[in-house]
């Protein structure tokens, strides 16, 4: 198998840059939660401009991904890996945003005094990061098994989400004054749900590349 | 492994041929559809068999000595591999074009009314309609019009591939076999004949045997992956360029060998 070496190693390396890109988007998430719970302003103004970061990455890979089809014009599979590649990667922005607008609300809270995080949010951050983890391992090794556990998760973040924001309602009843805090640890919630949704997009661009066909994982 | 994909009338319907030159099988148990007025690429490493096969299809091939067939072959009804045929008859249905244009060393006119007076065509006038119906549905008549009695060796390659395919058509075929008609030209008449090829399978039935994959993917309706004498998989193009079956087609088509 000597023909076309040098499109394999730009793909892998394509696969690399992919793959320390949603790592950095798993660390953005990590310490967007621990700027949220330790109210540190410092911090989310980093994890903002280092989002940019993240956008630039994202882009050096569509360049990439859309030379290498203009130039070797690749068919079935290796074309799937590349339009994959240029889906994933935008689902890691994504992410990437989700995290910095964790940082927003951290920014929006201030440092304001007395305020519990609902502890919730942790166990919804450790699940999505479970996520990216499962979801990256099933891009390296292209594994469709992998890819289908998204699914179960994807549920069980949504639920937690859900009881989330059953807890925040009640809780603007009891205490219309921290209305503005309550909102933004909704929407903090909602940030981490959506973050994990689009684990499983990547999970549903797994299952695309190998059987060629679009499946959804997250109804 | 027999797949047609469309509704179609099949035009050849190959059944379990197989094809020898002397005692090396070059053709193993061949089965495919060629439905009408649809463009059927055979592509495949070289050795593969796709010009064996392809001159099957008109029985050219029995002219090559210590060649022997087995299997069926049916065209218009008739197995063409076990029924008496007329073989003048037969190549009148069934035309060919091959990798150079290889015009007859006479007028571009005489080129184009060949067939047609074999086949019986004298009228002066009816002859000059065939002409030009032929050299303008290969969008030729323009470029020559003025030149009709000029010799044809004096026209570019590309020129040339289209007055063969003109002259191919005057006799009104079923069916075009190409084998690799594009390979010896530039891009530019490449495009050019790619595009005829579009616009001709309204009309006539087309089997073009290519190396450029890509070529098959941008002009065929259908394609046939031979590798080793045998038919790997055949399905509608777009499935085949997308989601192959086989793991040998998928390898082959993304240049991992051949």
């Amino acid at each position: 198998m000597v023909a076309r070496e040098q499109f394999q190693v730009e793909l892998s390396k394509l696969r690399g840059d992919i793959i320390s890109l949603a790592h950095e988007t798993e660390k953005l998430l990590e310490k967007s939660l621990e700027a949220l719970y330790n109210q540190d302003i410092d911090m989310a103004n980093d994890i903002i401009s280092y989002d940019t970061k993240l956008d630039q990455k994202e882009l050096k890979i569509n360049e990439d991904a859309i030379l290498l089809i203009a130039r070797q014009q690749p068919v079935a599979t290796d074309l799937r890996r590349l339009i994959i590649a240029l889906r994933i990667s935008s689902d890691l922005e994504r992410m990437g945003d989700n995290a910095k607008n964790i940082a927003k609300s951290t920014i929006h809270l201030g440092e304001e005094h007395g305020l519990t995080i609902h502890p919730a949010l942790t166990d919804m951050k450790n699940i999505a990061l479970k996520m990216v983890d499962l979801s990256i391992k099933a891009f390296e090794y292209e594994d469709i098994t992998l890819a289908r556990k998204l699914s179960e998760l994807d549920d069980l973040v949504d639920s937690m989400y859900g009881e989330i924001i059953r807890e925040m309602l009640e809780e603007t009843a009891t205490n219309p004054q921290k209305i503005q805090h309550i909102m933004q640890m909704a929407f903090s919630a909602r940030y981490i749900e959506r973050f994990a949704d689009h684990t499983t997009n990547i999970g549903e661009s797994i299952l695309y590349l190998v059987k060629g066909e679009t499946l959804n994982l997250n109804e | 492994m027999t797949e047609t994909i469309t509704e179609h009338k099949t035009v050849f319907d190959v059944k379990d041929m197989n094809l020898w030159y002397g005692n090396t099988q070059a053709l193993k148990n061949l089965n495919l559809e060629i439905p009408e007025n649809q463009v059927t690429a055979i592509i495949g490493p070289s050795g593969c068999g796709k010009s064996t096969f392809i001159k099957t299809l008109n029985l050219m091939i029995t002219r090559v000595p210590g060649v022997h067939m087995s299997g069926d072959i049916l065209f218009n009804s008739q197995n063409i591999l076990k029924d008496r045929i007329d073989l003048v008859n037969l190549r009148k249905q069934i035309g060919m074009i091959f990798q150079k244009g290889n015009p007859f060393p006479q007028s571009v006119y005489d080129n184009v009314a060949y067939g047609p007076r074999i086949h019986g065509v004298k009228k002066k006038k009816q002859l000059d309609e065939i002409v030009e119906s032929s050299l303008k549905d290969v969008a030729l008549w323009d470029e020559v019009k003025d030149r009709l009695n000029s010799s044809a060796l004096g026209l570019s390659g590309g020129q040339q591939q289209r007055l063969c395919i003109a002259r191919t058509i005057a006799t009104k075929p079923r069916v075009v076999l190409m084998d690799e008609p594009t390979s010896a030209l530039d891009p530019v008449s490449t495009l050019r004949i790619e595009q005829l090829i579009s616009e001709l399978k309204n009309q006539y039935t087309i089997v073009i045997v290519t190396h450029n994959m890509q070529q098959a993917a941008r002009i065929s309706d259908q394609t046939a992956f031979f590798l080793h004498g045998e038919i790997i998989e055949s399905t509608d193009t777009g499935s085949l360029f997308s989601v192959p079956v086989d793991r040998r087609t998928e390898d082959y088509i993304s240049g991992r060998f051949g």
